[in-house]
This record gives structure tokens, sequence and C-alpha cells, in this order.
């Protein structure tokens, strides 16, 4: 039973059977094989460092020390990312990626949301004062939105910074129980400073919500400031690296210029000064959104690589009586629950990827006063948002349970990867509010249709006449898929609209028919970023160059990804007959065949993403397939075992055991 | 913001508004006044014991501290239990439920599992030695059965067991890495004794698996004895209390007497003598999973419990603009989320109680050898467990969403019962392997539908007629949509068996074409389950004990489980054009009109589980509603607020600080 450094022969004939070139693939995702060089040299970085090697596993942490060493690791990067001079962010991430997996920042907020949020909403003269102080780490900051009692809707907010012209100061409370500021990241022990998100009171008037500068932490002592109380808000599902805390301020004042003013402004007598539009406030919070997305991707990706290498190297009963085991990867129905992920997990990654560019390219407008594009940038953002982490935080679980009870233990590095995506349903916009956002966004545009007015191209689809029928054939076409996928959507907008307008023809008001039509205007924006997703997914294997065999190969993953969203959501594409019953015959036989056709290249296509195990933290996902191996180590090294009888065997089992019965060692 | 004892208002208007009388719901489920009576006068016990109220908060402790807990806590309930002579299964489950809901007990397969194999499976004479050291504790064991490369498919497991009849011994040993047995609950460090199940050798022949008492730790020392390397397996999603344990085994020897030899044997000189029938060493596995289906039900419930109240109490986004903001139970998409689920949980405790009843009626005639009822008994047991873990997990985590950003808190308590009820998918059979053994049985009933003979009770409805079209009218007859899920099984049953003649009739053989056939086989097998727990829950319903304004409040409940499982699997449904557009329109409407119609009874409903607030050990589901005080209170008592300011602040933040000019401790 000694180690062994070979790979497991069954993930090594795997990786012969595959079809196409690995790193061919590995080129196309991260956009060519320069960036998958620097991905590795990052990566390396990061795990070749004997620094980050010295602490224990992170399953083996108390909550204390998940928070004390993630924070000294985090340090430790944004130290090495400067002398490394790393600046782009795609570089840090790659490093922090391998350096500290899933293990979530305690200064993450200062770098990716206090910084950045001086950069666009503070003055000039803020920005000279704030960001110095910022980047040397003096000012740890973070932001501070949500309140015990509001989340999603944002005017909810009940915090206040009520202007005292006198002495030109605001004064900051909360004033209820639910107004207290719960949730924010790193607020509880760590940063010194937070932009805090309170209703603007000024010469007797609300003025909206507006973001404040405050000190909560003296900068030498670190003890809260008067008027301040914050801490840790507690242990959590997951996130223990994190001190997500709570902040209740009473009748703390702050000088009138620590109120961010690039837009809007509060003169020193007090008078208000709106910006010149109100969007321009949200551009943090879609990049965040979109950077959702390739977040849920990548957790899936890694679910993926984790679950498809361990099925081919578990063998579980044998296929004829007397035989050999099977891998586990051979049952259909192991196929079936993983390979559509994998492909789903492709698919939201190219979305992510998607979601960001057009991210840039819409900012760049706003930036250049161009506001057009704003509506789609909200709607496909959110959407996207919230459908990935969807489908990807259900099926990083998925992947768990489809590596039976060695899933569940922290050694197969999955729960981890869990807990750390799943918040990504409900936080930066709950899912189901993102959602009706959408369906907003859809119903708008269901009117200009009716109005006969243009749409943007994404929506054009909504103008298909809903009687035809599907032009699947017997060869599947790519086409034929996107056509059903806009069919339903255009259908199911359509029969949301027709709600509400059956509900207000019934005499209630346009709220009412919205709230007693949200079931179904849910169901339409799904399938709008489902449709979305699909038309996405085909035109990056369509139109992009890439090897042919990597192209036949990725071309059958998109088929299954589009295919199996068919089969299991048939009666939305069925209930008007779009598909005759000879197509569902042929989807479903078509969607046995691709799992078929995908087996050979399952575990090339996981390969294919390139994480080091330093980053799957997997005894299940390692590269070399050396599982049992790996469980065991992992179990002997169980802190529970560093006694070899424990504390609580004396003190409470001996006691309980009842002395009727002979004293004898050996049975 | 003093800590309020009474009920929030919102909480306490919903109670006012209920049409039925909670109390009749809760005797109802708990069998009668006086059962509940009891229940409550032990949870009170369990609530004003002033030792169970020592200790930290689970969510506080570290995996150390719970699994010292665990043990005295659990030892400290036996007591009690005894002190109080309460004998019942279920009123224990109260008591135990009271004082360690969901944190689990390293002795709970010592006294669930071993003394009750012990009676089943050893001689009379093994019976006389072990139980009195079993019930004294002198002898503490577990079942040792999972292997770290084998789990469901018990003839896989690799653990030999050679009779030596120089010595009239047995030797043990795990030849193999993937031989170790990994998981047991209990082996780590608890137990002294293990069942341990391996391959019998005897006269140089293998005779399948058998049981083995092995000692492993001395009976004062506790320390392994030689030849054995024991130890916990290490932290996991869950399960912390739990020591789950590894074992290797190096020739270790022990008497021929300490095989369990109640149907099989081995004499002195190594003759075997095989059991009667190989069916009866399943006896107490498929009790386990009898007993999964009730506690899976429970999760939800609890979950259920927690989700309602809080959507009850939690307000989020004014309806009309400037309005009141609305009760989020309120909202459409909520009640569309939460009343399925609340559906299913009754759902699943009917379909618990069901095969509870089913085990305990044909139990006894299997042990007899009258084998008749086993394989309904085994298609059911291993069906509902699958089923019903499947959708209770999915369900629970659903309601943690629900609960938005305080659902990911530990102080919303349903992390705990998540992590706690998602591995009944994999234990005790995995979900999948055991949907195909239901999958077996209905081809087998197919088969004889097809030869003319009888059917088991549990398909009798195989022999519709698949060309006959629903009978759903506006009224939504119960017996229509049970007909419906009938209609769906028995299509799918033809499909998959078509499936598996097709590709026999292609010249592939009867494995292979199984094999290829597995996913339809799913399908089918899940329809059957699905078809069954409506079944169920209908004739429980329509049950004589109930009072009218109860039945009709569980009979819409009931209605809404039917319509909400067609709409949601609406193409496994409608592909052969069972129901027409017009059914389907009157199905999707009764969906909106359920949840209004449930929306007044949805506090009372939950509230008539009639779980104390010391079973929820949930900020969010307190009974009296105060989640915001209570909030707090968790994140002030947060361990990481135990100092104020943390010594990593002084070790690794100021260090990072780049040195600034001027000092200031106020910006």
């Amino acid at each position: 039973m000694a180690t062994t450094t070979g790979v497991n022969s069954d993930l090594a004939k795997e990786r012969n059977n595959s079809t196409f070139d690995v790193e061919e693939l590995s080129n196309f995702i991260y956009r060519g094989p320069e960036k998958v060089k620097r991905r590795r040299y990052l990566h390396n970085l990061a795990t070749k460092d004997p620094f980050f090697r010295k602490f224990k596993p992170w399953a083996f942490q108390t909550r204390e020390e998940q928070y004390e060493i993630c924070l000294q690791k985090h340090l430790y990067i944004n130290k090495k990312c400067k002398e490394l001079n790393l600046t782009e962010p795609v570089d840090k991430f790659f490093y922090t990626e391998a350096a500290a997996p899933h293990e979530n920042s305690p200064i993450g907020l200062h770098t990716v949301m206090f910084i950045p949020t001086i950069e666009k909403q503070g003055t000039e003269e803020q920005k000279k004062r704030w960001l110095p102080l910022a980047e040397s780490l003096k000012m740890i900051g973070t932001y501070a939105q949500t309140e015990m009692g509001h989340g999603t809707f944002i005017r909810g907010l009940e915090t206040t910074a009520t202007y005292d012209p006198r002495t030109r100061e605001f004064i900051l409370n909360s004033p209820t129980i639910t107004s207290m500021k719960y949730w924010p990241g790193n607020l509880g022990k760590t940063t010194n400073h937070c932009l805090v998100m309170a209703q603007l009171y000024t010469q007797g008037k609300n003025c909206g919500i507006h973001m404040f500068m405050v000190q909560i932490r003296d900068l030498e002592t670190h003890m809260p400031l008067a008027g301040i109380e914050v801490g840790d808000i507690g242990p959590k599902f997951g996130y223990g690296t994190n001190d997500n805390g709570f902040l209740r301020l009473s009748n703390v004042r702050i000088p009138r210029e620590n109120m961010l003013m690039r837009y809007s402004k509060v003169l020193e007598d007090g008078t208000y000064v709106k910006p010149p539009n109100a969007k321009i406030a949200y551009g943090s919070m879609v990049l965040v959104r979109a950077a959702i997305v390739t977040d849920a991707a990548r957790a899936l990706a890694q679910a993926c690589v984790i679950s498809i290498r361990y099925s081919a190297v578990r063998r579980q009963t044998e296929v004829s009586p007397g035989g050999e085991e099977a891998q586990i990867i051979d049952y259909q129905t192991q196929q079936y629950r993983l390979f559509p992920l994998l492909a789903t997990s492709y698919a939201m990654y190219f979305a992510g990827r998607f979601m960001y560019d057009f991210y840039l390219k819409t900012t760049a407008e706003i930036e250049g006063g161009n506001l057009d594009s704003m509506p789609q940038l909200h709607a496909i953002s959110a959407g996207l948002k919230a459908f990935s982490s969807w489908m990807c935080s259900a099926g990083v679980e998925t992947c768990r349970l489809c590596c039976g009870g060695h899933g569940y233990s922290h050694a197969s590095g999955l729960p981890k990867i869990y807990i750390d995506v799943v918040p990504g349903c409900t936080y930066e916009g709950e899912n189901n509010v993102m959602m009706l956002q959408v369906a907003r966004f859809l119903m708008k545009m269901y009117g200009k249709l009716q109005n006969g007015e243009a749409l943007p191209t994404f929506m054009q689809y909504m103008s298909t006449d809903l009687n035809k029928k599907s032009c699947m054939t017997e060869e599947v076409a790519l086409n034929c898929l996107v056509m059903a996928y806009e069919h339903r959507a255009a259908r199911m907008i359509r029969d949301a609209a027709a709600s509400m307008e059956k509900l207000v023809q019934s005499g209630k008001s346009p709220v009412e028919a919205w709230n007693g039509s949200t079931v179904m205007l849910t169901w339409a924006a799904i399938a709008h970023c489902h449709a979305f997703v699909t038309k996405l997914f085909v035109e990056t294997v369509v139109k992009s160059r890439m090897d042919s065999k990597v192209q036949s190969a990725l071309t059958s993953l998109c088929k299954l990804y589009a295919v199996h969203g068919i089969v299991e959501n048939l009666g939305g594409f069925i209930q008007d007959q779009f598909f005759d019953s000879k197509q569902v015959k042929i989807l479903q036989k078509k969607l046995m065949q691709l799992l078929a056709e995908i087996r050979p290249n399952a575990v090339a296509f996981v390969d294919a993403f390139d994480y080091p195990d330093e980053v799957l933290q997997s005894c299940l996902g390692r590269y070399d397939g050396q599982v049992y191996q790996a469980l065991y180590d992992y179990a002997k090294s169980s802190p529970m075992n560093e006694k070899e009888v424990l504390d609580s065997y004396y003190k409470y089992i001996k006691p309980a055991q009842n002395g009727k019965y002979q004293q004898y060692s050996k049975l | 913001m003093e800590a309020s004892s009474e009920v929030n208002s919102d909480l306490a208007r919903e109670r006012s508004r209920a049409t039925f009388d909670k109390e009749n719901l809760i005797n109802f489920l708990y069998g009668g006044p006086a059962a509940v009576r009891k229940k409550r006068y032990l949870e009170n016990i369990i609530k004003q014991d002033p030792v169970l109220q020592r200790g930290r908060r689970w969510a506080f402790q570290s995996r150390e501290e719970r699994a010292d807990t665990g043990v005295w806590k659990h030892l400290y309930v036996d007591k009690l239990q005894a002190d109080l002579g309460v004998t019942d299964v279920k009123e224990r489950e109260y008591l135990r439920d009271a004082a360690a809901a969901h944190e689990g007990y390293v002795l709970g397969l010592h006294f669930g599992m071993i003394i009750p194999t012990i009676k089943n499976q050893a001689s009379e004479e093994q019976q006389k030695k072990w139980l009195p050291m079993a019930e004294s504790m002198r002898m503490i064991a577990t079942y040792a059965q999972t292997e770290l490369g084998h789990g469901t498919f018990i003839r896989g497991l690799e653990t030999t067991a050679t009779y030596d009849p120089k010595t009239e011994e047995f030797i043990l040993n795990t030849p193999t890495l993937s031989a170790i047995k990994y998981w047991p609950g209990g082996l780590g460090k608890t137990v002294n004794h293990c069942v341990l199940m391996a391959q019998l050798f005897t006269e140089g022949v293998s005779r399948g698996i058998h049981m083995f008492m092995v000692q492993v730790r001395d009976l004062d020392s506790h320390l392994p004895l030689p030849g054995i390397e024991i130890g916990d397996i290490g932290p996991k999603f869950g399960f912390e209390e739990m020591d789950n344990g590894y074992l290797k085994i190096d020739n270790v020897r022990i008497p021929r007497e300490n095989m369990l030899m109640k149907y099989s044997k081995v004499l002195k000189d190594g003759t075997y003598q095989q059991p009667p029938s190989d069916k009866l060493a399943y006896g107490s596995m498929v009790l386990l999973r009898c007993s999964i289906t009730a506690s899976v039900a429970k999760c939800l419930a609890e979950a259920c419990v927690i989700s309602i109240r809080y959507s009850a109490v939690r307000r989020q986004t004014e309806i009309s603009p400037g309005g009141e903001e609305a009760q989020i139970l309120d909202y459409q998409t909520q009640q569309y989320h939460l009343f399925p689920l609340l559906a299913t949980s009754f759902a699943m405790q009917f379909a618990g109680n069901f095969i509870d009843d089913f085990y305990r009626e044909k139990y006894p005639d299997i042990a007899k050898g009258r084998f008749d009822f086993l394989p309904q008994l085994h298609a059911m047991s291993a069906g509902l467990k699958a089923f019903s873990a499947w959708t209770c997990s999915a369900g629970v985590e659903t309601c943690r969403q629900c609960c938005g950003g305080h659902g990911y808190s530990h102080a919303s308590g349903l992390p705990k019962i998540y992590v706690d009820c998602t591995p009944a998918c994999t234990y005790e059979g995995e979900n999948m392997v055991l949907m195909l053994q239901v999958a077996r049985f209905l081809m087998k009933e197919y088969s004889k539908l097809m030869n003319g003979q009888p059917l088991s009770s549990v398909v009798q409805f195989l022999k519709c007629d698949l060309t006959m079209k629903s009978c759903m009218a506006e009224e939504v007859a119960l017996k229509c949509l049970v007909l419906a899920y009938q209609h769906r099984v028995t299509r799918l049953v033809a499909d998959a068996a078509n499936c598996i003649q097709d590709i026999i009739g292609e010249g592939k053989s009867q494995q292979e074409a199984w094999n290829s056939c597995t996913v339809r086989l799913f399908w089918a097998a899940r329809a059957f389950c699905h078809a069954f727990v409506v079944e169920n829950f209908v004739n429980t319903v329509s049950e004589k004990h109930l009072d009218e304004k109860t039945r009709e409040v569980l009979t819409s409940l009931c209605r809404l489980y039917g319509v909400h499982g067609i709409i949601t699997n609406l193409g496994e449904f409608i592909q052969d054009d069972f129901f027409n557009s017009e059914q389907i329109q009157i199905l999707s409407h009764t969906l909106t009109v359920l949840l209004r119609e449930i929306r007044p009874n949805a506090v009372a409903l939950v509230d008539a589980y009639d779980f104390p607030d010391t079973v929820l050990q949930s900020c969010l589901g307190r009974f009296d509603g105060q989640v915001y005080q209570a909030l707090y209170d968790y994140a002030k008592s947060s361990p990481l607020n135990e100092k104020e300011v943390l010594d990593s602040y002084y070790k690794y933040i100021k260090p990072a600080q780049m040195p600034n000019k001027e000092l200031f401790s106020r910006l």
C-alpha cells in the first residue's frame, strides 16, 4: 500500500482514447496558447511557493484558524502581486485562485469593491485624499449596503445620514434593529472604514440612497470608534474565512466631504445637487454580476473535473456476472447526470466570457455618454447572473452526489466548492428578483413588438411566427435547436403578457396583474436566458476558429446541452405541439447517442480546463487518479486521530458502561 | 432593541386567520391528543433540563467540541430515557430531537443496528453471550460494511475471512488499499467491536459475504488490538459529531464462534452450511431504508417551518410605490417555491408512515421464510428511500435559498438540516442504484402483464388502457390526478421495455440492452414512486378521522402536490397527448389558484408540525417570529467577537500597513 506515483491505469487509458488534442481545447477555452502559458505560469508561482504549503488543510482548520490563515495568505498575495508587478485583474485572479482556492479573502472587498468605488464615485479631491491611504492599507475598507431587514430592494434601506449645516457634518444612524448593517464582507473584524449606503436627509427632505465614507475603527488601536458597534455575524454554511459583519451606528458624525460626491452633491448650506443620471451609480454592481457568471462556471467546471475523473477511476458492480466491475462512468445513468453538467460548465463559461466583453463595450459607451445599451446590459447581466448561479450551484451538488459517499467527505473538495458558489444565488441581487427584472425588460420589449418598434438584436426572436412548427429532423441541426429555445421563450413571453392582460381586463390594477403573473413571468425569463445561453454556445462553436477535431467534439457537447435542456423541460416545448411525437422520439434517442459519443472524450474535456491539483484540493479529482491512497492519507491525518483515545472516552463512555460484567480486556 | 417576548404581529395575524384548528391536525399527525400531550411533556423536560443548557451553541463549536458534546448529550438523553421509563420508539425520538436535533450519536448504530443484528443474525448461544454485554455497553459496536473501493455492490467487498481448521479460527484481512473499511459510523474512535462484512473462504472456496464479530479495541485501555489500524476519516460536509472511521486489518484471528451463525454456518472442520435462503441477511438493511423516508420528510418539514414563518415576518419591496413593504410570503414566486415543498413534506411523511406499516405487516412472514411480499417490500422501500431523499434534500436547499442571505448563516439552522439530510441520497444504497432496482421490479411485473400472469398489488394499475385520455375537468378531481400519474408510469414502463426489446432485436445481449436503457428505466422508476406518493397522499386525506375543515386544507395541499408535479414534469404527461391543451390550461390555472388558497393557512400548517424552538434551533424559524433580535444576539455571541481586536490584527495586518509619514488615529 505504498504511495504510488504513476497515473491510475484507467485514467491513463481514458486520456489515450480521446479524439482531440487537449492542449488545443485549453487554448480555445483560455483564448490562445500565450494565455494558457501565462495562466500556468501564475498557477505555478503560487503552487510552488513554500509559503502557501505551510498551513494545514482548510478542512482541518477551526473557523478562527480559517480566518487567520486566509488573512495571512491574502496579505502575502497582495505583497507578491506588487513584487511581481501583477496588475491585470485576470493575472491576480489566476495567482490567487491557486494560492487560496475558494478561500474568500478577509481583505478582498477592499481591493475589488472599496477602491474601485472610490475611483468611480469619488471626486478628484476625494480620490487624492483616500486612494493613497487605501493602497497602503492604512485605510482598509468595505462596502456596507445590506441591512438585517433589507437586501435586494435598495430603496428600502433604513440607515440615515442627516446633514447638519451648522457643523457641516452628516449624522449617521441605524434607527431600528432592522436597519443594522448585516452581512457586508470583512466588516466584522478586519476593516477600519466602510462605505455606508444610507438615506440622505438634508433640508428636511429625503434625497434617496447615497454613499458615505465612515471610519469605524481607530487606525492605531483598531478599537471601534464612539457610536460604532461592530462585529462578526457568526458562523455560516461556508465563507468561514470571511468576517462578514454587523454595524450599528448611533449619532456618528462625519464631515460633509465624506459623502461620495462625483455625481450628486450636498453643498455647504445643505442644498442637494442631483446626479446627471441616476443609473450611473449601478456600474460596479453590473461588473460584480458579470463576474458571478464566470465564477459559477468555474465552480461547476471544477466539480466536473473531480466527479468525471473519479467516475473513470471508480469501479462498481460487475456488468456481467462474475466479470470485472465497471468504471462507473460507463453507466448511462452516470453519464446522464454528469455529461449535461459538463456541457453546462462550457456553456456558462462562454456566457461569462461574453458577459465580460459586453460589459467592457457597454461601459465604454456609457462613459462616452451613450446610455442606449444600459437596459440591455442590466437585463443580460441580471439574467445570466441568476441563471448561471442556479444552474451551476445545483450542478455542483449533483456532481457531489455522483461521487457517492466519498463526495460527502471534505476530502472530495466538493462541499467547499458548493458552499463557495451557492451564495451567488442570493447575494448581489436575489435570483428570483433578478429574473423578475429580466421579465420586466421582456414585457417592455413585448410592448415594443406590439407597437411595431425596433427591437435590439438579441430580442428579435420574439417576432417569430408562433404557429410555425419545428424544423427538427434526424440530424438534429444546431439551428433547429436554437429555434426551439427561441420559440419556447417567445411563446412564454406571449403567455405571460396575455396572463397580465387577462387580469387587467378582469378589473385588476397593473400592479396586481403583475403580482398575479410572476410565476409565468419567471418561466418566461428563465426560458429567455436558456435560449440566450444556448444560442451563444452554438455561435461560439460554429463561428470561432479552432482545430477541427476540437470543434467536432465541442459541437457534440453543445448539442448535448441543447438536447438535454429540451428533454428535461419537454412540457414547455410541446404543449403547443411545436414538436410532433416523432420529433420528441428523435430528441430522446439523440440524447442517449450523444452520451455515448461524448463518453470517450469525457476525461479529455475536463483535463482541458487545466486545473492543477492544488486548485482542486480533492482526493477524488487528482490528475493521477490515485484516489484511494489519497483518501487513506486524508483519514490518517484527521485531527481526531492525534490522540489514539479521545478524552471523551474517559469522561463519558467509561462511566456509562456499567460494571456488572467481569473485567476482561480481550473476549 | 430589547429582547421582546411578544409574538411578531405579522405572525400573530397569520395565526388568527387560519381556516382550521391546528390542534386537530397536530392530533392527526401525532396519533391523538394523549400522544401529543406526552410529546409536549417530554419536550418540556428537555427544555427545562439544566444540564442540557450547558455548552455553547452548536454552530460555535469546533469539530472536536461537537464530537465531545455529541457523546455526553446523547448519553445523558439515554439516561434520562431510562429514568423516565420511555420505551416507545416515537417518544424516544421526541426526547432526543429536543435535546440534540441533527447532532449525530456515535452510539446510534450500536443501539439501532448492532443489537438488532445480533438478534436477527446470531445463534441463540451467541445472543446469550453478546446481548448482555452490548446492552450494558461493555461491548460497543458498529456495522463495518462499506470499503474505500466498494459501496452499494456488496458482493464486490474485498475484506476476507479465511477459516483455519487447525486453530478453529478465522483469519481476517483487508488485502488491498481499496479493501480498507471506510465510513462506518462510530468506527473511528468510539467502538471496541464491529460486525465485519467479509468474503468467507473455507476449504479453499469463496462462500460469499458473511458477518463476523471482531474486537477492535481493548475493553479497558481502549487501545487498538494488534493487527488493527483504526481511526477517524476526517472532516466532512456534516455529521461532524460522528467519528466515521476506517479500519485496516492485518491477519487478525478470531474464534470460529465469532461468525454470526443463525443462518449459515462453518463447522469445526471447515464444512460450510448454506443458509436456507440468501434473502434473510437483508432484513436490517430494509428496515433502515424504511426509516429513511420518514426522517428526510421530517428534515423537509423543519425547513418548511423555518422558511414559511420567516417569509411571513420578512418584508421586502413595496408592492405599490411608496406603500408598505410586502411580506415576502405574499409574492407568488415565493409561494411557488415554498408551498409545493410544504405539500411534499406532508406527502413524504405519509409515504414514510405507509412504508413503516408495510414493513411491520409483511416482515414477520418474510422472517419465517415466506417470501411472497419480499419483492414488493424491497422495491417499495428502495424506491421511496431514493425518491424521498432526493426530493427532500433538494427541497431543504430550496427552503434555505428562499430565506435569502440569512438562510446561509448557521443562525438560520438550515445548513445544518441540509447536511444532515443529503447523505441519505448516497448511504444505505446509492439512490440511482436503488431506482434501477425498482425498475427491475417494474420490468418483471411488466413481463407478467404481457404473459397474462397476476400482478403485485402495488402495480395493478399497469393494466390500464394507454390510449385512454385524461378525465381532468375544471374541478381537478383527485381521482383524475392519480390516474394521470398512473398513466405516466404505465407509458414509461412500456417505453423502457420497448427500448430493451429493440436493442435485443438488434442482436445485443439482455445485459447490454439493459445498460443502454437505464435512463429510460430510471424515468419509469421515478414516475412509479411519484405516482405511489400521490396515491398514498390522496388515500390519507380521504381518511375518516379528520374534521371537515382540516380535511379541506389537507385536500388543497394534496391537490397542489399533484398539480405541481404535473406542471413541473409536463413533458412526460403530455407527449402522448394524454392531456389536451385545454386541460393543460386548467392545470396551470389551478396551480396559481391553489397557491392563493393555501396562503392564509401556510403558517398554521407549519405550526401543526409542532416542533419546539429547541428542535429547530433557528433564529428565522422561531415561534415568536422575533427573528431580527435573534440574529443580532447570534452575531453578538459569535466566538470571533470574544476579543474586540483579534491577534491576527497585530500579527499580520499592522506589519502589512506601509509606514505612513503622518500618524493619525482619526482621519
